[in-house]
């Protein structure tokens, strides 16, 4: 077993561990910061596969962002921080058959790929993942369109969420 | 090679073949010099940090006409000592219905956030941590850690002082990231790089020459980051008491405080190194990196003293005001001097560098100007608002 296989497992144990307690604790801000431990397992990730830029990407947007707005949801609409109902509404048994069925999915499809058994080609020096990544998001020959269907969508729910909390004199 | 053109490098290798002498294998012995000199690095800012307590309590004295401590040792400079032994034998005391881990990790978390910035800051020519080339975005990541630790101290702390203090900073972290990563855009655009390394190398110009507002806004926003005056309404002593490190004490409180003290520090050393050239000084870098360090470390303290000159004159502001100010003025304004900058640098490319400069130079003046007189005229309507016309008024005095 190589140093990265065992960083690997390691950082995987990690993110799943804390992937569970997310789900499992009673406490709403404790699974909110469970969440961030994820999501900084997931940006060590990125980094294991030499994507710097998308890990940072991670942090910056997951962790400073999305997380952040969680722990202020949750602390700004609940009164009691402790969750003393049910963990488990009716309908656990739909997540559990999606989630099921979405690993068995996966499963069956990466049966058949081999690039499981293969090893990466190594990067060859001088190679700049983040200016080949800038120019491909612009360039028309490969994903602007998709770059800037997202940038719309983006901007559309800018202005929804605008509309909603704008206050008609 | 000799010692005195590369210092690390030589000790570097000489380290190297002390530990395969002793046969351990190359590759442990790499990892187990890096984590060498990560140590080198912190203990070093660390100790500075300690004298920067110093700098602040002697420089904020002499802003208000006093003398700043003088008892202990000369100038004073046993002082900080002092005040940490205090601090170590002080009660750690932890507040009752406290979240005990959370609370704990916080003020780790806190001067993590900092120290990790240093990773990416060029001391000398080819002498920085890690070369990363997006250095830039790795400020914004380890600021969202900064955000974290603070919300998990006000949380945790289990006090509603604290827990407004830390929303309230979140609030001014969460706004001010936004013009200050436009600002970051803007050496970006200069050098072709967002790492820290090529924006300095890049610098045969200081780009404060080329973006002087961008400058002001970056420091603006590096301000608001830090939580320091007059953006501090998360400290707000005279209604908080001390916001989100209320309930802190001994050296947990010490680390908050050294945390800011160093981050201050830090932010005035990325001012330097994006728009006043970093460790480069009429070519003084190239003789030697002690010079190199020296000069980085005199720039980074020039920032460091504006951002006190700043604190220690300003007053507080409201909390909306802060607001209106970066969503409706700061943002607007650094996205237009995004736009114009790129603009101006497609079109000025191949120009001579004298007319490069002065296009920059009066696009970032005129763009300035413009956002002045908007906002002058906006507040003169605000103010006709509240107070009805001028013209009324004086008839009435009369």
């Amino acid at each position: 077993m190589t140093g990265e296989q065992i960083v690997f497992l390691v950082v995987a144990l990690f993110t799943l561990g804390s992937g569970f307690m997310v789900v499992t604790t009673r406490n709403l801000v404790h699974a909110a910061l469970w969440l961030v431990s994820t999501l900084f397992g997931v940006a060590v990730a990125y980094t294991l596969l030499d994507a710097a830029f998308l890990a940072v990407v991670q942090v910056v947007v997951y962790i400073g962002a999305i997380a952040i707005l969680f722990i202020f949801a949750v602390m700004l609409t609940r009164k009691d921080l402790l969750d003393q109902g049910p963990q488990m509404n009716k309908n656990w048994w739909f997540g559990a058959l999606l989630a099921v069925s979405t690993f068995g999915g996966l499963y069956f499809l990466l049966q058949g790929w081999d690039g499981l058994s293969k090893t990466a080609t190594a990067i060859p020096v001088g190679f700049d993942a983040v200016t080949e990544l800038g120019t491909e998001l612009v360039s028309p020959a490969a994903y602007v369109l998709p770059f800037e269907v997202a940038s719309v969508l983006l901007v559309a729910a800018l202005v929804g969420a605008v509309y909603v909390a704008f206050n008609k004199k | 090679m000799s010692f005195w053109n590369d210092p690390l490098k030589v000790a570097a290798d000489w380290l190297l073949g002390i530990f395969t002498g002793w046969g351990m294998p190359e590759i442990a012995a790499n990892i187990l010099i890096g984590f060498l000199g990560v140590l080198l690095l912190i203990s070093v800012l660390m100790v500075l940090d300690i004298f920067l307590v110093w700098v602040e309590r002697k420089v904020v004295a002499r802003f208000q006409d006093r003398l700043g401590p003088n008892r202990v040792g000369p100038f004073g400079l046993i002082q900080p000592f002092a005040d940490i032994i205090k601090l170590i034998i002080k009660e750690d005391t932890t507040p009752g219905g406290a979240d005990k881990v959370v609370y704990n990790i916080a003020p780790m978390l806190s001067m993590m956030s900092v120290l990790i910035l240093w990773a990416v800051v060029p001391l000398a020519p080819k002498m920085l941590g890690v070369d990363l080339n997006i250095g830039a975005l790795y400020i914004i990541a380890s600021g969202a850690i900064g955000t974290l630790s603070i919300i998990m101290a006000g949380w945790s702390s289990n006090n509603k002082f604290a827990l407004i203090g830390a929303f309230r900073q979140v609030a001014v972290m969460v706004s001010f990231e936004v013009p200050m990563l436009t600002m970051l855009l803007i050496p970006t655009i200069f050098a072709g790089s967002m790492g820290m390394g090529a924006i300095t190398e890049a610098q045969d110009i200081w780009y404060v020459f080329l973006a002087p507002l961008g400058a002001v806004i970056f420091l603006i926003a590096a301000i608001a980051e830090l939580g320091r005056a007059p953006f501090d309404m998360a400290e707000g002593e005279s209604e908080l008491v001390s916001g989100y490190n209320i309930e802190y004490s001994g050296m947990k409180f010490g680390m908050f405080y050294a945390g800011e003290l160093l981050h201050a520090f830090t932010f005035g050393g990325f001012w330097s190194i994006l728009f006043f050239g970093g460790y480069r000084f009429f070519g003084l870098e190239q003789v030697n990196p002690v010079l190199a360090i020296a000069v980085i470390v005199f720039k980074a303290m020039l920032g460091y003293w504006i951002i006190m000159w700043v604190k220690y004159t300003l007053l507080r502001i409201r909390i909306d005001h802060m607001l209106a100010f970066n969503w409706k003025f700061l943002t607007p304004l650094g996205f237009t001097l995004l736009m114009m900058t790129a603009l101006m640098n497609a079109l000025l490319a191949g120009t001579p560098t004298w007319l490069y400069i002065s296009g920059m130079f009066l696009s970032n003046v005129v763009i300035a100007w413009v956002a002045l007189e908007i906002a002058r005229s906006v507040s003169r309507r605000e103010r006709e608002k509240v107070e009805g016309p001028k013209q009324v008024v004086e008839a009435i005095h009369h």
